[in-house]
């Protein structure tokens, strides 16, 4: 008898099956992926006004777009996916299988972190070409930019994982998850510069990973004079960091918990 | 030896008993059907030995493993038992091929996909998407990823619901060369026919309870009850049931001068022998 395969090699597996069926998927592609862009589109040729000196509304607007798509494709695509999986009954056959669950999140993961390239590059690649877009140029920020990311995308897939307990069916799952995201995106600072919000709109969003997403992203794309106009004067990503890490640690504790593979 | 041991299972939802105390035990290389009506307990016991549900009481080994237990342990347990579920509709996005491939990676020893493939026929689908298959077709990828591991157990919940006539016989044949092979088969199904032609033994199962395991040919008596003869006969149709059906025959045949008109000598189907004991249980 030979030995089973290894946990992480079946996550990969997962991951290149989860992106096969992803690509095929036509509505799923163009809604995470060319959504973001479409919404450039239309936001760049309206505000056409700076923010700041030197920096544009688009400028701001990309890093917005970034950090809102860790949660769309990590949070929402998961928690509206895996429910219409637990109804379609293929969760249900995964769990019949010697397949660890720990394979299963890794392929989800890998399919978020393939997804969040295809629309970091998109994103960059137009905002670049037709809205005038700065690129960081350090290496500091960059460096920003890849941990960001990757905290990013596992907490945002962490909590996406979580979050599909909730929905009691896969049609409904979309009513429940989409308003939640979409609220959070205004009230982050996503489409609206952050200071500009209530008072209490800010207090809000800052019990959530996505007003601290976007802020880390905005150290990324905006110079650093910006940060007169962020609510603690600096870019605060060390606290960036230490709010991901808290969701993602406490989203795990509940996915690994209560994550359920039928109804 | 036995693959399946199982004594006083009990499990109930809320006020709802839905199995009281079942004991049951399979042999190795057995084909066992469980048959019942719908909300008789048979799922609930099926997906109890599948480890999908807890138990409330009662002792559970199938293939020397708990169910219940989640260590390490259960997957090497999965890795050896085989689950074709109710029908199911996912993966639409995947080939045949792909999808099947796929679940060959899961396991330590699996079987060869393209003679998996072929073994349950489909090999012309073998290309297209899951999506685009028939209720049969799809039926028989869902068998075909439960044996693909090459499971010493397998379970089989109603695996020919939508299969055409010819469909159900080449599956049945597949079912008998997985037996022949070494493999124990635990069947559940509405089709008496498919009881009769691949099990070994049935269990009746109403109420939570079990109301008989037998042989096809013997449950409820079948093998010793009366049998009946009809004929035709002034052109009514007349019959008698007997013990000695022969003498019934030899008798009418002094009687009429040449062939009995309407002749037919019938014992009880599992069906009648079945519909009787469920019916009695009500």
């Amino acid at each position: 008898m030979n030995r089973l395969p290894s946990t992480l090699a079946l996550g990969f597996q997962r991951g290149a099956l989860e992106i096969r069926q992803f690509m095929r998927q036509r509505e799923s592609v163009v809604f995470t992926i060319f959504f973001p862009l479409i919404l450039l589109m239309i936001f760049g040729s309206v505000f056409k006004n700076t923010i700041a000196p030197g920096v544009t509304f688009s400028q701001y607007f990309v890093a917005g777009m970034i950090a809102s798509g860790l949660v769309n494709s990590g949070f929402q695509q998961l928690a509206i996916v895996i429910p219409l999986e637990r109804d379609f009954g293929s969760l249900k056959r995964l769990r019949g299988t010697p397949m660890p669950v720990a394979s299963y999140f890794i392929g989800k993961a890998l399919l978020v972190i393939a997804s969040m390239i295809a629309q970091i590059v998109l994103l960059l690649g137009f905002g670049v070409a037709f809205f005038g877009l700065n690129i960081p140029t350090s290496a500091g920020k960059w460096f920003t930019f890849l941990w960001l990311t990757l905290l990013g995308t596992a907490t945002a897939t962490v909590l996406g994982i979580a979050f599909s307990i909730v929905p009691k069916s896969g049609r409904g799952a979309s009513a429940i998850v989409s308003p939640i995201v979409i609220i959070l995106q205004f009230f982050s600072g996503v489409f609206f510069v952050f200071t500009q919000l209530p008072s209490w709109m800010q207090h809000v969003a800052a019990i959530f990973p996505l007003k601290w997403l976007t802020q880390g992203m905005r150290s990324v794309f905006l110079p650093d004079s910006f940060t007169s106009q962020e609510v603690a004067h600096s870019w605060e990503n060390g606290r960036t960091c230490a709010v991901l890490v808290a969701w993602l640690v406490l989203g795990l504790i509940f996915a690994i918990k209560k994550f359920r593979w039928s109804n | 030896m036995s693959v399946i041991e199982v004594r006083g299972l009990r499990k109930s939802y809320g006020e709802n008993l839905a199995v009281a105390g079942i004991d049951l035990s399979i042999a190795q290389g057995e084909i066992f059907a469980l048959l019942g009506p719908n909300g008789a307990g048979k799922t609930t016991t099926v997906e109890i030995l599948e480890g999908f549900r807890d138990r409330d009481s009662g002792e559970i080994s199938v293939l020397g493993h708990d169910p219940q237990r989640s260590d390490k342990s259960g997957r090497i347990w999965r890795n050896r038992i085989g689950i074709v579920l109710q029908a199911t509709s996912d993966a639409g996005d995947l080939r045949v091929s792909e999808c099947i491939e796929h679940f060959a990676k899961y396991y330590s020893n699996p079987r060869d996909p393209e003679s998996v493939i072929a073994a349950v026929g489909l090999s012309e689908k073998r290309e297209d998407l899951i999506r685009n298959l028939s209720g049969g077709q799809r039926r028989r990828l869902d068998v075909a990823l439960g044996i693909i591991g090459n499971p010493e157990l397998l379970f089989l919940d109603e695996p020919t619901t939508g299969f055409d006539p010819e469909a159900r016989r080449a599956f049945w044949e597949l079912i008998r060369s997985l037996q022949s092979d070494g493999t124990t088969i635990l069947l559940t199904t509405h089709y008496l026919d498919e009881a009769e032609a691949l099990a070994d033994r049935v269990a009746v199962i109403n109420h939570g309870k079990i109301l008989e395991i037998a042989t096809p040919q013997k449950l409820g008596g079948r093998s010793t009850s009366l049998t009946k003869v009809q004929w035709l006969e002034n052109g009514e149709i007349r019959s008698e049931e007997s013990s000695e059906p022969t003498a019934v025959v030899k008798r009418l045949a002094s009687q009429f001068p040449g062939e009995i008109p309407g002749l037919t000598i019938s014992r009880p189907t599992l069906e009648d022998v079945y519909l009787a004991m469920i019916g009695g249980a009500e």
